[in-house]
């Protein structure tokens, strides 16, 4: 085809499907060709919460975004241009988010009678000029398919499985990409069975000539995506789950520790049990546990052992673990828990993201139980949160509270590999002297209890969570002992905001008109909008909160210094409170609760509302 | 070192901590044995760890000198477990009660045997709820009177020993407060056993009910209540040591027998502690017409949790004790950027 050619920044290109049409896959191999062409990029799955719902049902649909380009891309977009639905459920279910002129590829196949009754269409969207704001790229992929992987004799349902290598082929041309990464990745995955492998690289080169050699319907153009300017290094691809899994490996290395990490499954969170799961050679052990009780519990025994116990979950099981958090409080021991938000209460939108467990975080449990909180803002953030939580923990020997979500779990960005040679270490030191030992020996500056593990011969001692004396760490009811205890513990973790970094504004100025504040997954969102806004001459900043509790000390200075200060998040106004009581500030909340991430022309608005 | 192992006495395993229960409770008694044992074990002072949950009983860990934690209410086998993964070397003790164990710890104690990861779990059963003043128990008689059932609880108790054996426990026995001698030997076997054992030991409560476990604690009736185990010898008891048990192999039930009378010492049960349906059927006696059995129950090692984790471990590491991270970074598909 003689294409012609239209020339974009950044592209969003979102893939839908039936959960069985493999549109994850064909998103990561789309994203792998897109990193290796040199775009910036960022990509978000948005999977459905049954596992195998009926073909053709709506709540079966499966879809992955990517977007791309030459600027910084902090999110997966909101303007998609792109859309590839597979059959009638994804065009209903995911029409919304394209743009007005934007291009949808169609899978005629798909479209019959029943299909669209599944879908609830009254006509065929096809044909009845429903899409007419769209420019609409209609194949019969299912008869393209067939003929193209006929050769293998394979039976119908399995050549048809081979259709969203077409339909990535198709896309691949139409944006410039190098098949062979996807080439060489069927190869590998499909090495015991060649006839698989094959029939899905000819699909996929068919689907690429089709491109090449149809002719498309007019004002369907080739995208031109000209490259990023990228900082050199080493590269690869990093979700947000492998990322805080990693980190937790390198905080273990970095504190010279073995790590137990206890755990019991739950979306979106089971993905770091899989993952450590199989590193059992980078000194961690994984423990399924019975419930998410079990396992806290689990990880404070390895803890007081002398590992690092880290325990993982999301809201609900981090509901159940509070009572065990709130001993490792009293007891004054190291634990790192990790909780990936989801949309809540109760099973809420299990596959879906909130950033509702903020409060749960720094004012959960029972009792007076203060405890650092770290929060992670994307993917690759996740590898040097999860080593600020060990860190802390083990300086402070402390439960401390990583908030990731879903989101950024899921979410995968192109990482430039750190060296992690150059990473400062802390290694924990056990007391050994028997000398004047005592269970409650604390580090005069950082008020840390002493860790002796059990092995230690002469420092036999025995700790719980009855409140302790000052003094000698016995069993004590005495009254002032329990203020000066509580004023300790508190104390204890007040004192680690003069040992974590000065907040930073992230975009704009000191004393802009206004702050936008926030905190987790919104960082995506947040920068693209700020950064629009500022350049259209807007008086805007970003501040982005990584320590969440205690807060940087310069932070009620720094927000004073704006007229007015929004925060962004996807709950019912959870960091506006704390700033609001902590600061006396007169922070305005902006939510969103519908399990999706923030649009970028969303924050844009507000802030636009804001200054006018 | 073993030689100096070996000199400690009772009082090295004793703490500073003044014991706090109240006066005649069978926890003194446990606590004493225990104390007295330790130095037979034939391992470092500071290698044992004394892990319980909360209840009476759980104050056990503060008057032994030796490590201790006093954790949560029911979570003792989980956070033991922890300990156990984290460092295999050292001997962990749980310490818990009817309530700890088989109430709100159920799930954990359950699963603790069933993984079978090497723990020591001593349940002290008062059939009651001690700390909190007296209210029934899981284990508490149909008919107790208490705080919280003035009219008598209504609903059936468990056995312990029959939730162990059906929760898969390979070591299971029984044993009484007060009987240093049995209680000590039944330890002992526990503690040689390689994976999870699980001791229930009558425990009298005297403040909230007392009296219970008399029957097979009072020297001058015991004998006519309950029965002395062991493996490979016959089950006969009795002041006359005349009765005797047999399996009915009709009704697949145990039976008590006069010996000579109506059936002949051959016919008497011998105790096979390899047998889980024995065990099971052991286990429950106790009722109206049966006497109680104390003694190992049940003893039938399987493959334990932690070594074949670190079995596993150490294949995926291969001698190495520590992987390269930078290496881990960089595994899998990365790419340059000029
Ligand atoms: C979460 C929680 N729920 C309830 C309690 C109150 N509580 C403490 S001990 C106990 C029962 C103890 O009974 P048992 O385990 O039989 O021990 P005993 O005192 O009889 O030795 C209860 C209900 C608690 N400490 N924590
Ligand atoms: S209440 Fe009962 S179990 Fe508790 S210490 Fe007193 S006598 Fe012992
Ligand atoms: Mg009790």
């Amino acid at each position: 085809m003689d294409a012609k050619t239209e020339q974009h920044q950044n592209i969003v290109v979102r893939f839908a499907g039936d959960s069985g049409d493999g549109m994850q896959l064909t998103g990561t191999n789309f994203t792998l060709a897109t990193a290796l062409y040199g775009n910036n990029l960022s990509t978000f799955p948005d999977f459905p919460a049954e596992i195998r719902a009926p073909v053709g049902a709506t709540f079966g649909v499966s879809a992955f975004q990517i977007y791309f380009g030459s600027e910084d891309v902090t999110t997966a977009g909101d303007e998609v241009e792109v859309l590839v639905a597979m059959n009638p459920a994804a065009l209903i279910t995911n029409l919304k988010y394209l743009i007005e002129g934007g291009l949808v590829i169609v899978d005629t196949g798909a479209f019959n009678a029943k299909n669209l009754a599944k879908a609830k269409y009254l006509s065929n969207p096809l044909e009845d000029g429903s899409l007419q704001a769209y420019k609409v790229l209609a194949i019969d992929i299912h008869s393209q398919v067939i003929a193209a992987v006929e050769e293998f004799g394979l039976s119908h349902k399995m050549s048809l499985r081979c259709k969203n290598m077409w339909t990535l082929g198709l896309v691949f041309w139409l944006f410039d990409r190098d098949k062979q990464s996807t080439i060489d990745g069927l190869k590998a995955k499909f090495a015991n069975k060649p006839d698989i492998a094959n029939a899905n690289i000819a699909a996929l080169n068919a689907g690429n000539a089709y491109g090449e050699t149809a002719e498309l319907p007019s004002g369907v153009e080739v995208y031109k995506v000209p490259k990023a300017d990228q900082q050199p290094g080493t590269y690869r691809n990093m979700d947000g789950t492998t990322a805080l899994a990693w980190g937790l490996l390198a905080g273990g290395q970095l504190a010279n520790l073995g790590i137990l990490f206890a755990s019991y499954p739950i979306t979106p969170a089971s993905g770091l049990l899989h993952t450590l799961a199989r590193r059992k050679d980078y000194n961690v052990i994984t423990f399924q546990a019975e419930d998410e009780i079990a396992a806290v519990c689990a990880a404070i025994g390895a803890s007081f052992a002398g590992s690092l116990g880290v325990t993982s979950s999301a809201g609900p099981g981090i509901a159940l673990k509070q009572e065990a958090i709130s001993l490792a409080v009293s007891a004054e021991l190291p634990l790192v828990v990790v909780n990936t938000q989801r949309g809540g209460p109760s099973t809420g939108l299990p596959t879906k993201t909130e950033q509702s467990d903020l409060l749960q975080a720094i004012y959960g449990r029972h009792g007076d139980t203060p405890l650092p909180v770290v929060a992670s803002s994307h993917p690759g953030d996740c590898f040097d949160t999860a080593i600020e939580a060990v860190r802390l923990a083990t300086k402070y020997m402390t439960p401390v509270m990583l908030l990731s979500d879903g989101y950024i779990a899921n979410a995968s960005a192109p990482w430039l590999i750190p060296d992690f040679d150059e990473y400062e270490p802390f290694p924990v030191e056990f007391h050994d002297k028997p000398e004047g030992f005592q269970p409650s020996l604390r580090d005069a500056e950082t008020l840390a209890r002493v860790w002796a593990k059990p092995g230690t011969a002469g420092l036999e001692h025995r700790i719980g969570g009855i409140e302790k004396s000052y003094d000698t760490g016995d069993i004590s009811y005495d009254p002032d002992n329990h203020q000066k205890m509580t004023d300790t513990r508190k104390a204890k973790i007040d004192n680690i905001a003069n040992d974590i970094p000065m907040q930073e504004v992230h975009l704009g100025n000191n004393n802009a008109k206004l702050a936008v504040v926030g905190w987790g997954s919104t960082y995506g969102a947040i920068h693209q909008a700020v950064k629009r806004c500022i350049r259209e001459g807007l008086d805007v900043s970003h501040i982005h909160i990584r320590h969440m509790w205690p807060l940087p000390t310069n932070l009620k200075d720094l927000l004073a210094g704006y007229d007015n200060i929004l925060i962004p998040e996807m709950n019912t106004g959870q960091l506006v409170k704390i700033i609001r009581s902590e600061f006396l500030l007169d922070a305005k909340a902006l939510n969103k609760v519908s399990g999706q991430p923030f649009k970028i022309s969303e924050i844009e608005d507000a802030i636009k509302s804001e200054l006018n | 070192m073993n030689q100096a192992v070996n000199k400690l006495t009772i009082k090295d395993y004793t703490s500073d901590q003044e014991v706090r229960w109240c006066p005649g409770c069978g926890d003194y008694a446990i606590l004493k044995t225990i104390q007295k044992l330790m130095p037979e074990f034939d391992r470092p002072k500071e290698n044992q760890v004394f892990i319980s949950g909360i209840g009476c009983s759980s104050r056990f860990p503060y008057y032994m000198n030796t490590y201790g934690f006093h954790t949560i209410h029911g979570r003792a086998p989980s956070i033991a477990t922890g300990v156990k993964l984290a460092n295999p070397e050292l001997d962990v003790w749980v310490i818990t009660g009817d309530g700890d164990a088989l109430s709100i710890g159920g799930n954990h104690t359950m699963h603790a045997l069933r993984r079978n990861v090497n723990l020591n779990i001593l349940l002290f059963n008062n059939e009651i709820y001690g700390l909190t003043k007296g209210q029934y128990s899981p284990t508490s008689k149909v008919g107790t009177h208490s705080p919280s059932t003035p009219q008598g609880s209504i609903d059936l108790p468990l056995s312990p020993c029959a939730v162990a054996l059906g929760s898969g426990a390979a070591f299971v026995a029984r044993s009484i407060d007060t009987e240093m001698k049995h209680l000590s030997a039944v330890i002992k076997t526990a503690h040689a056993h390689e994976g999870a054992s699980f001791i229930e030991i009558l425990q009298n409560c005297p403040i909230y009910n007392d009296g219970i476990f008399e029957n097979v604690k009072d020297k001058k009736i015991a004998a006519d209540f309950r029965v002395e185990i062991e493996h490979g010898q016959a089950l006969i008891f009795g002041k006359e040591k005349n009765k005797g048990i047999r399996l009915n192999t009709k009704t697949l039930s145990l039976e008590v027998v006069t010996i000579g009378v109506d059936c002949p010492l051959e016919e008497v049960l011998v105790h096979d502690q390899t047998n889980l349906t024995l065990a099971q059927l052991i286990g429950a006696m106790g009722g109206d017409d049966s006497p109680v059995a104390v003694g190992v129950i049940y003893h039938n090692p399987k493959p334990n949790y932690v070594d074949d984790l670190f079995i596993q471990r150490e294949q995926l590491s291969q001698g190495k004790d520590q992987g390269k991270l930078n290496e881990l970074l960089r595994s899998g598909h990365t790419w340059e950027v000029a």
